[in-house]
């Protein structure tokens, strides 16, 4: 089939299974834009207000279903405006293609009109990328784009592609295989490592399990609750990990790190082995990592070679994918005829409920001023905690991960590794476009809900009603409590005064605004905001501004070392 | 590594993102057209080292790296250097040239360009054992390296 290189990407997307791309058109796009007005059957483009929402929409969308998100924007400004959105896919390793247009060939490297070396500039934060300089290498190119960003480690990959090789005219025909000599990802974990590893399990004393985002991304909940219930240990996880194991499940201890339970962190702390699985040992995890975890034989299973004791050594590595390792660990442990030391396992519940006790997210509830994490508690109830949650960055965040418990993975979607403020919204978007029925909420705050409001236009032209849940306290709230405790109370720049009026705001972009300012009328209010199932709320929580995270380990503390209140 | 544009930026994009070192890096196309070789010099604890060759496995681009500084290996670098050469420091170049089994490839009336290959220490002694005020230019290629014996860097 005889098509132009526009015409090429286009066939080459929905062959490919691609129901969305996000995007916006321009210049060095306008080919690419023609055809997906042309020859575009069930690829569906949805036209985003500002090209960051771009990326984080296909970023959501990504997270919540698994397969890869798809964004297309033009060169210069457009490439540049996804930046942020690509670096924050890129360092929670999440699978999407970003299409990128170019000036023509012949303008490339002449300063022209919208012209940046895209590839230069997104080199470092994507797994890989391309420039298409012949229409002849297109379809196979995106080939390798789509089989990068899904394999292994996931990651952003970036295709730039110039107007003229969008216009150039090629045959096409859809590429079913593709190879590639120097990227063989692993697809096996080492089974006399996995031996090794669930024999070093069974002596443990005092064990925990810590997962992380790539059990998420890795579709191994079922493995995981599997082992976990079949050994009776704890278990805690990342942010990045919430959800991956049933939050209401006894063994759970919640997260652990910076803002993590007191029980999770204390079990790390004591803990004799510590089975890591799809978790990278993240700063915000292990705080200072000379007191991390002192007296543990470390089990740590990534699919990415790199990973593993890149920051601590670990004993017995397994580089493969979480879900076929974990499996594998469960069908050493069916075969075996000693069990987990049930004693010493039995001692260490006994400690471990004794932490618990210590009920370390109770929180003062209040008759005048609503308190975050009550409102958290009471949208989790409102929405019989079955909600897709996006979050932003800063303490709202932190009271979503710790108060809306999630018991599912892939309902917990928030920006972990980069803490981009703007990623909520959307978000949210891109998760309703995969789940047009599910309830779908972006927890934020006045702070970060302005880095990207402008999509609440995109909202309403594509029907997306997105219940949004702003912790509105009138300040940069985790930059407030850093100062408080760390900067002697000097609040530098994290008031934000003129604050717009909200309601009006969601109402001039013709949805329906909601403020709850009274803790006693908040749980009606909200029950009615949640009712409203075809309309996009932007639901306006007053909240106590002196409220801290807690539990806290200061950045560079040990996990034993925390603030409690 | 493909040789393909592109190729060489990641390599040295990350090693100054991740603050490693360079300290010498040599790359040309080989004998397969499509594949180019890279030896890098760089230097670090053997974590560190650890953590370069695994960072660079996971370049698209890369497709083999080995250590050889891991077996026996063979290392040899390359450098023309331009020396002023009157008077009597004329013979006095040329017995320096033949002692370190340098060739001197260009002449004028007033200057010499010597070539040497060796080990890097071969030729910074060189440098050493001539008056610095001779030496008008120098450039060197970096060290590239190759496994002893019937050992390969193979596909």
């Amino acid at each position: 089939m005889e098509l132009t290189g526009a015409q090429i990407l286009v066939h080459f997307l929905e062959d490919a299974g691609v129901e969305h791309v996000w995007g916006y058109p321009g210049g060095a796009a306008l080919p690419i834009y023609d055809a997906l007005d042309t020859d575009a059957k069930e690829l569906k483009h949805i036209l985003v207000r500002h090209e960051q929402a771009a990326v984080h929409a296909a970023d959501g969308y990504a997270r919540s279903t698994g397969k890869p998100g798809v964004v297309l924007v033009t060169s210069g400004p457009g490439a540049t405006n996804t930046v942020t959105g690509i670096a924050t896919a890129y360092m929670d390793s999440i699978p999407m293609v970003v299409l990128t247009g170019q000036v023509p060939t012949n303008l490339i490297g002449s300063d022209a009109f919208q012209e940046c070396d895209t590839v230069g500039i997104t080199r470092p934060i994507v797994k890989h990328n391309f420039l298409v300089k012949d229409v002849k290498d297109l379809a196979i190119t995106l080939k390798k784009a789509f089989y990068i960003a899904t394999t292994g480690r996931p990651g952003p990959v970036v295709v730039d592609i110039p107007k003229d090789v969008q216009n150039a005219i090629s045959t096409y025909v859809y590429p079913q295989e593709v190879e590639l000599r120097s990227y063989l990802p692993v697809t096996k974990g080492h089974s006399g490592q996995i031996k090794k590893a669930v024999e070093l399990m069974l002596s443990a004393e005092r064990p925990v399990f810590y997962t992380g985002g790539g059990a998420v991304l890795g579709d191994a909940a079922d493995e995981l609750i599997q082992l976990v219930r079949s050994l009776g240990y704890p278990i805690t996880q990342t942010l990045m990990g919430l959800g991956a194991y049933p939050a209401q499940d006894q063994q759970n201890l919640g997260m652990l790190g910076m803002h993590g339970t007191y029980e999770a962190n204390l079990a790390m702390h004591h803990c004799d082995v510590l089975i890591a699985i799809g978790s990278r040992f993240d700063d915000r995890v292990t705080g200072n990592i000379a007191k991390f975890c002192p007296n543990a034989k470390i089990i740590h299973v990534d699919i990415d070679p790199a990973s593993i004791s890149k920051i601590i050594t670990v004993d017995v590595p397994i580089v493969g994918p979480v879900k076929q390792v974990v499996a594998e660990m469960n069908q050493h442990l069916a075969g075996m005829d000693k069990g987990a030391n049930q004693e010493a396992i039995d001692a260490w519940w006994a400690q471990i409920t004794e932490w618990r006790e210590m009920n370390c997210l109770k929180f003062d509830e209040s008759a005048t001023k609503i308190k975050p994490q009550a409102a958290v508690k009471a949208v989790w109830e409102v929405t019989n905690g079955d909600a897709y949650v996006t979050s932003d960055v800063g303490q709202h965040q932190m009271f979503a991960a710790q108060y809306y418990t999630f018991d599912k993975p892939r309902r917990w979607i928030n920006s972990g590794g980069l803490g981009t403020m703007g990623f909520g919204l959307p978000a949210a978007m891109g998760v309703q476009m995969a789940f047009p029925d599910a309830t779908v909420i972006c927890v934020t705050g006045e702070g970060s809900i302005q880095m990207n409001i402008q999509e609440l236009s995109t909202c309403l032209q594509y029907g997306l009603p997105i219940k949004i849940v702003s912790l509105n306290n009138g300040y940069l709230g985790m930059v407030r409590q850093w100062q408080e405790f760390f900067y002697d109370r000097r609040y530098s720049m994290s008031y934000m005064d003129s604050l717009p009026d909200f309601v009006k705001l969601a109402e001039a972009y013709g949805h329906v605004g909601v403020r709850i300012d009274d803790p006693k009328t908040m749980r009606q209010q909200l029950e009615e905001a949640f009712a409203l199932k075809d309309r996009l709320v932007f639901i306006d929580i007053v909240t106590d501004p002196q409220e801290n995270v807690y539990p806290m380990i200061p950045a560079g503390a040990g996990q034993n070392e925390m603030i409690l209140v | 590594m493909e040789n393909e544009s592109g190729a060489l930026s990641r390599v040295a994009g990350l090693f100054s993102a991740r603050g490693y070192n360079i300290h010498a890096l040599t790359v040309a196309p080989t004998e397969e057209e499509s594949l180019s070789r890279l030896t890098l010099v760089t230097s670090g604890t053997a974590h560190q080292i650890e953590q370069i060759v695994k960072h660079l496995n996971r370049l698209i681009d890369v497709v083999k790296v080995v250590d050889l500084t891991d077996g026996p290996h063979i290392e040899r670098e390359l450098m023309l250097i331009k020396l002023t050469a009157q008077g009597a420091f004329r013979e006095e170049l040329v017995r320096l040239t033949d002692i370190f089994r340098g060739t001197i490839v260009d002449v004028t009336a007033t200057t010499y360009t010597v070539q040497l290959v060796g080990e890097t220490q071969k030729l910074d002694a060189f440098i050493a054992a001539i008056d610095p005020a001779l030496i008008m230019e120098t450039v060197r290629s970096g060290a590239m390296g190759i496994m002893r014996g019937e050992k390969c860097l193979q596909l």
